[in-house]
């Protein structure tokens, strides 16, 4: 198609007015994170005039114990997390999908207040409840220590899981599970088979969603973390709190670059499920 | 079709209660503890007797508190118009693109909305801040340097920086979801482009447009980090008050009464919207 056929009316991508807003909303979103790249390699603590690339900043994250500590724990909490969140957000999305229960509606809607709930209200509950009703012993041996921050994030994250499972659900077909059962396969043998397989790109997309939100959080941690259970966030907070410097640069850069390798993955996994399933009918 | 529980016990229990089991535990009783909270009062440095006193709501009538959720929901609101006209041309543009560059479009929005939330704000401060990039270009053409950061302006700049693709991904489904040969009929009889969207695409894409508002508007009104980093000491929003019942004024049945009021307004939202939708869909049954 030539550029210089007349645009087609909704063909609004192609309008130079159009152009320039994307431009500058695409100016407006990622300078701020370009820039902050940019000058992780820069030479200069003052930040702002170039004066030589280097890679000291890295080096001096690479050293600071507690900052790495802080990233271990949030990776570690974010991958049990995830786990627990996609069987349990998968669990309730077929229980869900598939039963007829008394108090459905009303179940439904309390699954989705952790979605809806502002996250300071759950910050705080989550620190009342760790400190009065369940006081999560400090002095347990790691991840253990970790218990509290992680039940927390699995409470926010397998909702989204179940909404993006029973999203899924509804295009399999019943009759293939009825199948499955009809030549002999148990309960448990259909489930696996047969449906797990056909939730595979929602259960992908849920873990993937539930790993961001849990390495994203910064509020419901910062109040169930203690003084030993710090994560990334909680630990750059307390660091841009009273400055801004190469450092944190540094470190903003590489969970930058984690979010686009797993943002990558995920992307690819799904599209080759997506191809998979079209293939395959 | 669903199959009625009881049909089969075993797996619907297998199914239904380790999450429900969690989603009580670990959400409900923790919400209802601290709602038995804000009917209580401390009675010592680590105990609150729930009395059943509304002492706590009584003084959140109190006009600084009374101000500070009105600019909490001014804030908000402001946020989410600036994000809707600042989204909804890019929206526009996602929807009618050819399929290559839509992909390409959809990550261009959807990569800063996985980008960690500190991380963003901390970008924003660095550009902001006296010595930032934008007070270096402004001192260039002689203006400035201005005070770009810790003041209301970069809480709302702020604010939309943050939610901006959390509208542009909903105002995108919701205008996808148009039938185009009522655009291009309504282009063809000689509306023009600003009439057709006026009088087509925001009545049909209505419902879609304001659950993308919502989507905005919730986490905007009860965002505490965006305030805190980048705000001043008159920046404060309601998610800050809380937080600091909570961690230092150590007063956490006032705070808990606090953070009720924020899930009532937020839960009232949801309802207006969910209110508005349903009589549009009935008015447009009816018509």
């Amino acid at each position: 198609m030539s550029s210089k056929s007349p645009p087609a009316p909704l063909d609004y991508l192609r309008r130079w007015p159009l152009r320039l807003w994307i431009a500058g909303v695409a100016f407006f979103l990622y300078a701020p994170l370009v820039t902050l790249i940019a000058f992780s390699f820069n030479e200069s603590r003052r930040n702002i005039v170039w004066t030589g690339f280097t890679f000291d900043w890295y080096a001096q994250v690479f050293q600071d114990d507690a900052l790495i500590e802080a990233f271990v724990n949030s990776l570690t909490i974010a991958a049990i997390s995830t786990v627990i969140s996609v069987i349990l957000g998968a669990l309730v999305a077929v229980a869900m999908w598939r039963f007829r229960f008394p108090g459905k509606p009303v179940f439904e809607g309390l699954l989705a207040l952790p979605i809806v709930v502002p996250e300071i209200c759950m910050g705080v509950a989550m620190l009342v409840f760790f400190s009065r009703i369940l006081p999560w012993p400090s002095d347990l041996p790691w991840p253990l220590d970790l218990g509290a921050i992680t039940i927390a994030h699995v409470s926010f994250s397998f909702p989204f899981v179940a909404v993006i499972v029973r999203a899924r659900l509804l295009s399999f077909n019943r009759e293939l599970e009825e199948a499955a059962k009809d030549l002999g396969a148990s309960e448990w043998r259909a489930f696996m088979d047969v449906l797990v397989p056909h939730m595979r790109p929602a259960l992908v997309a849920g873990a993937l969603l539930a790993f961001t939100l849990s390495l994203d959080d910064f509020v419901i941690t910062f109040f169930t973390s203690g003084p030993d259970t710090v994560t990334f966030p909680v630990k750059v907070y307390s660091m841009v709190r009273f400055s801004v410097t190469p450092e944190v640069n540094a470190a903003s850069t590489l969970l930058i670059l984690i979010t686009v390798v797993l943002t990558a993955i995920g992307l690819r996994m799904q599209g080759k499920d997506i191809a998979r399933a079209e293939g395959g009918a | 079709m669903e199959q009625d529980w009881k049909q089969s016990r075993g797996s619907f229990f297998t199914a239904f209660a380790p999450p429900a089991f969690w989603l009580t535990l670990f959400f409900l009783v923790p919400l209802a503890i601290i709602w038995a909270y804000s009917f209580g009062k401390n009675i010592s440095m680590t105990e609150v007797a729930v009395t059943g006193t509304l002492s706590n709501y009584a003084r959140i009538a109190d006009p600084v508190y009374i101000s500070i959720f009105v600019k909490s929901i001014v804030y908000a609101a402001l946020t989410t118009f600036l994000c809707l006209i600042v989204g909804f041309p890019v929206a526009l543009a996602i929807t009618f693109a050819p399929d290559k560059a839509k992909a390409w479009l959809l990550l261009l929005i959807m990569l800063p909305f996985w980008t960690n939330l500190l991380v963003r704000t901390y970008a924003l401060m660095a550009v902001l801040r006296t010595e930032g990039y934008v007070n270096t270009v402004l001192g260039w053409i002689g203006i400035g340097p201005l005070p770009l950061l810790h003041n209301n302006f970069a809480v709302v700049l702020g604010l939309v920086y943050v939610n901006l693709p959390f509208l542009v991904l909903p105002l995108y489904s919701a205008l996808d979801r148009l039938d185009r040969s009522l655009l291009e009929a309504s282009l063809d009889l000689g509306a023009g482009h600003i009439r057709t969207i006026r009088e087509i695409v925001i009545p049909l894409a209505l419902p879609g447009i304001l659950s993308g508002l919502l989507i905005t508007f919730i986490p905007a009104l009860g965002s505490y980090l965006t305030p805190d980093l980048l705000g001043g000491p008159d920046s404060q929003m309601i998610a800050s008050v809380i937080e600091r019942n909570f961690k230092r004024a150590n007063d956490w049945p006032f705070g808990s009464a606090l953070s009720f009021i924020l899930m009532y307004l937020t839960f009232f939202a949801i309802a207006a919207q969910t209110l508005v939708a349903a009589r549009r869909r009935k008015a447009g049954g009816e018509a």
